[in-house]
């Protein structure tokens, strides 16, 4: 049985965000949504994650920076583009330095909508990534 | 024979016991800070799902360094409690501890780099108060053994109090606790990154994870040491002990490495070298 | 008593052929052969000797200390000349009184002093005799392909290898004579000689500063051989006694003075606080001179004589200042090593650190302590001198000595640095000899006395802690990697084969010491305390077995864990470094979109262990320590 369900790192990457996501994904640490109870750390270190958890969106400063963080992952991982921004660009996607969401760098696997999002829908974009982690560990092993 | 048995079921039990406590010590965390915190077996959910991981790794030399950390972390703990000379087995924790920094350096990386120098400062910081311990310890019953020691039946705490405060600064360094995490703390926290840990996954962690488990079993049977002459008292002591710990790490900010460093030498001096002082003066040269 | 006569008389052959010889390879032949004479006949000196150990010879010697005498004419006027014509007066003042002393000597009361043990051999002087033969003719072949080495790096310099190998094999013969003389008298002859042997080693290449350090050392173990001529007078004047051996089993308060002459003696000559700047400087000699005289058995000489000495020190207040001196250096020695990134000034401050634990044991005195003590000659002698070969060839390998160059050198020169990390391993880590010993000397502190316990204890505490944090500093250095393997080792192919042999011989010697170790204790070191001190002492045998399994194990695991990633299916990735863009040998792109190396340093903490600060401290806490001893002395 896979234990990814039980105990899911995240790695929080701020891309040209406002950090009105940002706050938001703070606040889900914060007592009032608490997610430590689902066993979710917040850790700094891509090496030790599970779920890249984006916020903001791509810039040519930082689309290598994703890049990075993405490969030095280990398998298996999934992607959470949180807030309009990482999804799609956002209001900035006319921006002369704003190349879009952050699926024009990496496979995204959870895409959650606001402006900013809400600690409720971050949390539902975790569970949901939650399930395809579990789902692509077990084809892993498979194969 | 016996003593055997109980170094292998220490092998057997302490990630248990180890792991369970470190679910213990989230929990209080959590309710300190008005949250729920995780379920009490969190740290294995954790450890289960590390070792489902790929492991990453730099280059070939890390991993084997963090099999020996472990390794001789579980003999540092079979021994004690299988009841051999204790002095001797303050220098193979020595040795786990070298291996870690090792493995770290291995890799290369800017962070982990600095995590092992300071991982290195905390060695240095607490190695002092550690051996004044023992030899206050040995001082006192004559002997450097666990179960010699306990049936000696002496009243440690009684005699040695300074070196048991001293004794419990410095264990906030071993339990990787604020304001001592400076070189790698617990997973909620960074300190540059993850200090000593920044170039492991998968396994690696997985396995100093499960050190740390263990070594926290031997420290609290270090503690339980200055009050097993009543078991009852030991085992509060201990409780009380883990539970303070526990408080302080919530209380203080982390301390620069400076400070820290300066600080335990500074404690080790008077706590732990007065004590001594004392000792000697009290019971005379033999 | 021939074999003895042979081990001290014999070297002196090839000495001299060495001097005569310019072509590279014959002095090869000579010096492996006269190596292979020498290490033969200490390893078989029990069997050579066949009698029970402890024995003495009685030598018709009349003629001998005449001889002795016109050589100590000879090199008295050498050094006086030298002193004055590089106008280090200082020196030329030294010798002109020791020799006056001498002098007097030999013309007021050579007779009248019986002396009938001229040479002995027991284990502690078997001990040393290993050390000199086996470790000492490993150095002196080491030498032969790293003279070469350093010839062809220092092509401005002279060629002078003759003149260094007859002063090295001169050097080995003085040491043979030391540890096995049995009149103080024969000893101090032998002592001034590797004076001599150091001085002219230390200047070999004839720099200012080489010439100055040279001079340093020499005068600073003259005036510890005013103080051995100066014990010799007092105990001829007071009608003896002149053999080591009564003078061990005197009466304390008999003896306290010359005792403590010729512990002032040892603590020069084992460079030992205030005098300890003098081994700093000799590192600037060609690495053998390092590796032989001053940290294998130059230095030892010291200690041993002051080990030697314990029995009378034990429990008297000159013991206690001795302990106190060794303590207090090899506390302020450790701190000062940490600040340090030269790795041979790191080498040279852990020795000094380490015969001051030795010095420390020796003047606690009791059983325990020196056994703790012997076992401290034992491995520092072999892992000090593995250490400093490596260093050596490695200097010559990466032109570097600094530590802070020594990264990679796992990928340039793997089993080079693999005896590098064995080495420095064998200086600290459980379950390697020289933890052994310091925790069999931890234990003996504890009964050291209700004032000297607590202080031997908190000086041995501080300092251990601190021994872990530089060595480690260095292993980690050494385990830093951040290029890839090419399949081909260039720079270690460049290495000679008397280097290499030397290397493994070393290596092989410091994990088997460890292994050994129970039947060294068994067969050598137990008994001479037995004998010495009339109580056992000694380690319990589980623990003797512990540590043997566990150097089994640190060999073994790491060996076992190395080969097997390969099954255990690792993924290869980059080190973190906060997601920027890393190329080949640690660039990344840095702000500004600069392309930049990514260094990394120790810490070497020069604000808090600095070196002159410690030294000052040192020098000062070294002399009060000095003044009391002596002071008490008197008492």
């Amino acid at each position: 049985m896979a234990y990814f369900k039980k105990s899911p790192w995240l790695i929080h990457y701020d891309g040209s965000s406002c950090n009105g996501c940002d706050i938001e994904v703070l606040a889900c640490l914060t007592p009032l949504y608490d997610v430590e109870r689902f066993g979710i750390i917040n850790t700094g270190n891509p090496k030790h994650a599970d779920i890249f958890l984006v916020t903001g969106s791509v810039n040519q400063q930082n689309v290598d920076i994703i890049r990075n963080i993405y490969n030095q992952m280990p398998d298996p991982k999934v992607v959470i583009a949180a807030g309009i921004c990482a999804c799609s660009g956002g209001i900035f996607a006319e921006c002369y330095n704003v190349m879009g969401g952050i699926d024009k760098v990496i496979p995204v696997d959870v895409y959650v909508q606001g402006c900013a999002v809400r600690p409720e829908a971050i949390i539902d974009g975790v569970v949901k990534a939650l399930g395809i982690l579990e789902e692509r560990y077990a084809r892993a092993k498979a194969a | 024979m016996k003593t055997i048995a109980i170094g292998i079921a220490y092998v057997l039990l302490a990630p248990v016991i180890g792991g369970l406590l470190v679910g213990l010590d989230r929990i209080i965390s959590a309710r300190m800070q008005r949250r729920v915190g995780p379920p009490i077996l969190q740290p294995f959910y954790d450890v289960f799902k590390l070792l489902q991981k790929k492991t990453v790794v730099v280059n070939r030399l890390q991993n084997p360094a963090i099999f020996c950390h472990l390794f001789f972390m579980i003999a540092t703990g079979f021994l004690f409690f299988e009841g051999s000379d204790i002095l001797l087995i303050l220098f193979v924790l020595t040795l786990s501890g070298v291996f870690l920094v090792l493995a770290a350096s291995a890799s290369g990386s800017p962070f982990s780099h600095i995590g092992a120098e300071r991982e290195l400062l905390l060695m240095t910081a607490y190695e002092p108060m550690v051996l004044m311990m023992l030899v206050g310890i040995y001082k006192v019953t004559d002997s450097f053994h666990f179960y010699a020691i306990l049936e000696s039946a002496k009243p440690l705490i009684v005699y040695l109090p300074g070196i048991f405060v001293g004794f419990l600064y410095i264990l906030t360094m071993k339990l990787r606790k604020s304001p001592f995490d400076i070189s790698y703390s617990h997973h909620a926290h960074q300190e540059l990154v993850k200090g000593i840990m920044s170039d492991m996954s998968g396994k690696s962690i997985a396995m100093v994870e499960i050190a740390h488990w263990y070594e926290n079993v031997f420290l609290l049977g270090l503690v339980y040491l200055f009050f097993g002459f009543s078991p009852a008292l030991g085992i509060v002591a201990v409780i009380l002990t883990y539970v303070f710990e526990i408080l302080v790490d919530n209380t203080f900010a982390r301390f620069r490495w400076e400070l820290a460093f300066r600080s335990a030498w500074l404690v080790a001096l008077v706590l732990g070298g007065g004590n001594l002082i004392a000792l000697y003066a009290l019971m005379g040269g033999a | 008593m021939t074999a003895l006569l042979f081990l001290i008389l014999f070297p002196l052959i090839p000495a001299v052929l060495l001097l005569a010889v310019k072509h590279d390879g014959a002095r090869g032949v000579i010096t492996r052969l006269a190596v292979t004479v020498i290490a033969g006949a200490s390893i078989g000196l029990p069997w050579l000797i066949n009698a029970d150990l402890p024995v003495y010879f009685s030598f018709d010697a009349a003629w001998a200390d005449k001889v002795m005498f016109i050589i100590e004419i000879f090199l008295a006027g050498l050094i006086f000349f030298l002193g004055v014509k590089y106008k280090h007066y200082l020196t030329s003042v030294l010798i002109t009184l020791q020799f006056a002393l001498m002098a007097w000597y030999e013309f007021a009361f050579s007779g009248t002093v019986a002396i009938q043990q001229h040479l002995f051999l027991d284990r502690l002087s078997l001990i040393m005799a290993l050390i000199i033969g086996v470790i000492g003719g490993l150095i002196c072949v080491y030498a032969l392909g790293y003279m070469r080495d350093f010839h062809d790096h220092h092509r401005e310099m002279p060629d002078r290898r003759p003149y260094f190998f007859f002063v090295l094999f001169v050097f080995l013969s003085a040491m043979f004579g030391l540890v096995f003389a049995g009149s103080l008298v024969w000893l101090f002859f032998f002592w001034e000689i590797t004076t001599l042997c150091s001085f002219l080693l230390i200047g070999y290449t004839k720099t200012t500063e080489a010439t100055t350090n040279a001079f340093k050392a020499l005068v600073m173990n003259l005036g510890g051989g005013l103080a051995f001529a100066g014990a010799i007078v007092w105990l001829a004047w007071a009608g003896g006694p002149l053999e080591l051996k009564t003078l061990i089993a005197s009466p304390q308060a008999a003896v306290m003075i010359p005792v403590a002459l010729l512990c002032f003696a040892g603590i020069t000559k084992s460079a030992q606080m205030p005098f300890s700047s003098w081994l700093l400087g000799a590192m600037v000699a060609p690495t053998p001179t390092s590796a032989l005289l001053h940290s294998s058995t130059m230095v030892k000489a010291g200690v041993y004589l002051v080990l030697r000495l314990a029995p009378v020190l034990a429990g008297s207040y000159v013991g206690a200042a001795v302990a106190l001196v060794g303590g207090v250096t090899f506390l302020l020695a450790a701190f000062i090593a940490i600040s340090q990134s030269n790795a041979k000034k790191v080498l040279a401050y852990s020795t000094v650190s380490n015969l001051g634990l030795i010095i420390t044991c020796a003047g606690v005195g009791t059983a325990a302590a020196v056994w703790a003590g012997i076992f401290l000659i034992i491995f520092h002698a072999v892992a000090k001198s593995l250490l400093f070969l490596c260093v050596g060839t490695l200097e010559h390998r990466i032109g570097s000595r600094d530590i802070e160059d020594m990264d990679n050198i796992l990928i340039k020169m793997p089993t080079l640095a693999v005896m590098v990390l064995i080495g420095i391993g064998g200086m600290f880590v459980a379950p390697f000899g020289m933890l052994i010993s310091k925790w069999a000397a931890i234990r003996a502190f504890v009964h050291a006395g209700p004032v000297m316990s607590p202080i031997l204890i908190l000086l041995l505490a501080y300092g251990s802690a601190v021994t872990v944090f530089f060595w480690t500093k260095w292993m980690a250095k050494i385990m830093e990697v951040s290029i890839l393997r090419t399949g081909h080792d260039p720079l270690e192919d460049a290495i000679s084969y008397d280097e290499r042999f030397a290397h493994w011989a070393h290596t092989v010697l410091t994990v088997g010491i460890c292994l050994a170790f129970p039947l060294v204790s068994s067969r050598l070191v137990e008994p001479y305390v037995a004998l010495v001190f009339g109580q056992a002492a000694g380690m319990e045998a589980g623990n003797l077995m512990l540590t043997g399994i566990m150097v089994a194990l640190i060999l073994i695991l790491p060996a076992i864990a190395f080969p097997y990633q390969r099954k255990a299916g690792y993924v290869f990735g980059t080190a973190y470094m906060a997601g920027l863009n890393e190329y080949p040998d640690r660039m990344y792109d840095g702000s500004l979109s600069q392309r930049r190396k990514a260094t990394l340093k120790n810490y070497y903490l020069a604000g808090i262990f600095g070196e002159e600060k410690f030294m000052k401290v040192g020098v000062l806490a070294g002399t009060c320590l000095l003044a009391l001893m002596l002071g008490a002395a008197l008492l």
